[in-house]
């Protein structure tokens, strides 16, 4: 099996990388790669993402033809995909990080600021946080309701569609953490950072 | 609901841990990715190495250990000490750092934390402060507390949460090494003043401390380097004793 951990310079990727080549050892081949050959022909693709919605959107688009890449693999081939955070977050239709930004409208939704309530919660929301699991999914085998996972940002993701909903975490509000839409998986807590159980559901999500 | 963070620091000094975990069956006790493997195992919410390495020629060596550290701990790795430019930052968090922890830097240039902040993202800068009590403020200190600089320590850290900060370190240099316990109304006086979360450093002695420093200093997290050093507590009992005195704590 290929995987690809998606290379469009979109911030600090190392631990994504490390904790996927942990996981992988030599039974899969992990790539890092921007090269849209490779990421066409690999079985599963890995979305991180740091820094501002934008910056990524614009890191996306900087690449010539990897929008319309993703599209295919994840859209028409419907291959599984894993977005991290903001890889996540780009799966939604808009974002208003810095400015609006138009995302890859994978499941409808927005991404918007942390309600803080006027400043009664820190921003970012950073440090372990427990999820509520909310629906079955594949990428949760073994992982138990409750169980902490590591979160570091300031903005959420807001699906119109609950269905796709798979965990939630409690912080100002309730904020979505985990989604699934046939093919496509997404946490807004950081995996590669989450000790054994990060790791586990890493696992998961290779062995789908 | 989110959890207050215990983090333990390791002085690292040309690639080995000068002040570390001192356990007999520890195979090779200066190695850091050993000992960061222990704390991360017993449960620590993040590692911290703080590069103390005196010469520039040595510098290197931190690389070598933070990415053979990333390669096997799986909590989130901040690094500090020396840091003075963006490319120096650059250069961490490609070895495998979740973040970096800038201090002199952004004193003697705010414009790194700008522009850090803005190239990486405020999840991975983190502003280390160290104050010192000065009559009626808490006055900055850099390299490494030997610079007095006149900066008040509570408008400074307002200036880096607006500089894109995302958390701040704030260390009182008159309790670090005294084992008497967190500046608890610095640490108070920052975190009200300030959105971003604060982790507190300098002084812990034994786990009220900590205590101290989440319930009356308002901290997100501890940060503790000596009480782990020589096996005194492990990470293990102080989030246990956190727990304990009703801190939301991840066990």
């Amino acid at each position: 099996m290929n995987i690809s951990i998606v290379d469009y310079k979109s911030g600090n990727i190392s631990s994504v990388i490390n904790s996927f080549k942990e996981v992988a050892k030599d039974k899969v081949k992990i790539e890092v790669t921007s090269d849209l050959i490779e990421i066409k022909s690999s079985d599963k693709v890995v979305l991180p993402g740091q820094g501002s919605f934008k910056s990524c959107v614009d890191g996306l688009n900087k690449i010539n033809g990897l929008v319309e890449t993703l599209n295919e693999f994840a859209i028409t081939n419907k291959k599984p995909l894993f977005g991290i955070c903001v890889g996540l977050q780009m799966f939604a239709d808009i974002g208003y990080e810095e400015t609006e930004t138009k995302g890859l409208g994978w499941i409808s939704g927005k991404v918007s600021k942390i309600d803080n309530q006027n400043g009664k919660y820190k921003l970012p929301h950073i440090g372990w946080n427990q999820i509520n699991i909310v629906k079955e999914s594949k990428i949760f085998k073994g992982i138990e309701n409750n169980s902490h996972m590591y979160f570091v940002h300031s903005y959420e993701f807001i699906p119109e569609d609950e269905s796709v909903i798979m965990a939630t975490t409690d912080y100002s509000s309730k904020i979505v953490c985990a989604v699934e839409k046939e093919n496509l998986f997404g946490t807004q807590f950081h995996p590669e950072k989450s000790d054994k159980l990060g790791i586990k559901m890493i696992e998961n999500f290779l062995s789908l | 609901m989110l959890k207050n963070r215990l983090i333990p620091c390791l002085d690292v000094k040309n690639g080995r841990v000068v002040k570390g975990i001192n356990f007999v069956d520890l195979q090779d006790a200066g190695d850091p990715v050993e000992q960061a493997k222990i704390y991360s195992e017993g449960g620590a919410d993040e590692i911290c190495f703080l590069d103390i390495t005196a010469s520039n020629e040595n510098r290197d060596t931190i690389y070598e250990v933070v990415e053979k550290t990333s390669k096997k701990c799986f909590v989130p790795l901040t690094v500090g000490g020396g840091v003075r430019s963006v490319g120096d930052i650059n250069k961490l968090l490609n070895c495998g750092a979740d973040k970096v922890s800038i201090n002199t830097a952004a004193v003697q240039n705010p414009e790194v934390v700008v522009e850090s902040s803005k190239k990486f993202g405020s999840q991975c800068i983190v502003v280390a402060i160290d104050a010192k009590k000065n009559v009626d403020m808490w006055e900055i200190f850099t390299h490494g507390g030997r610079n007095k600089t006149g900066i008040n320590a509570i408008e400074f850290a307002k200036k880096m949460e607006e500089s894109g900060a995302g958390e701040l370190l704030v260390t009182s240099m008159d309790r670090d090494g005294t084992q008497a316990g967190y500046d608890i109304e610095l640490m108070s006086k920052i975190s009200s003043k300030v959105n971003i979360p604060v982790i507190a450093s300098g002084g812990v002695g034994n786990l009220d401390h900590l205590v101290d420093g989440i319930k009356l200093g308002n901290a997100s997290a501890v940060l503790a380097a000596s009480i782990f050093h020589y096996g005194k507590y492990s990470i293990k009992e102080a989030k246990e004793y956190l727990d304990s005195k009703g801190i939301p704590v991840r066990i």
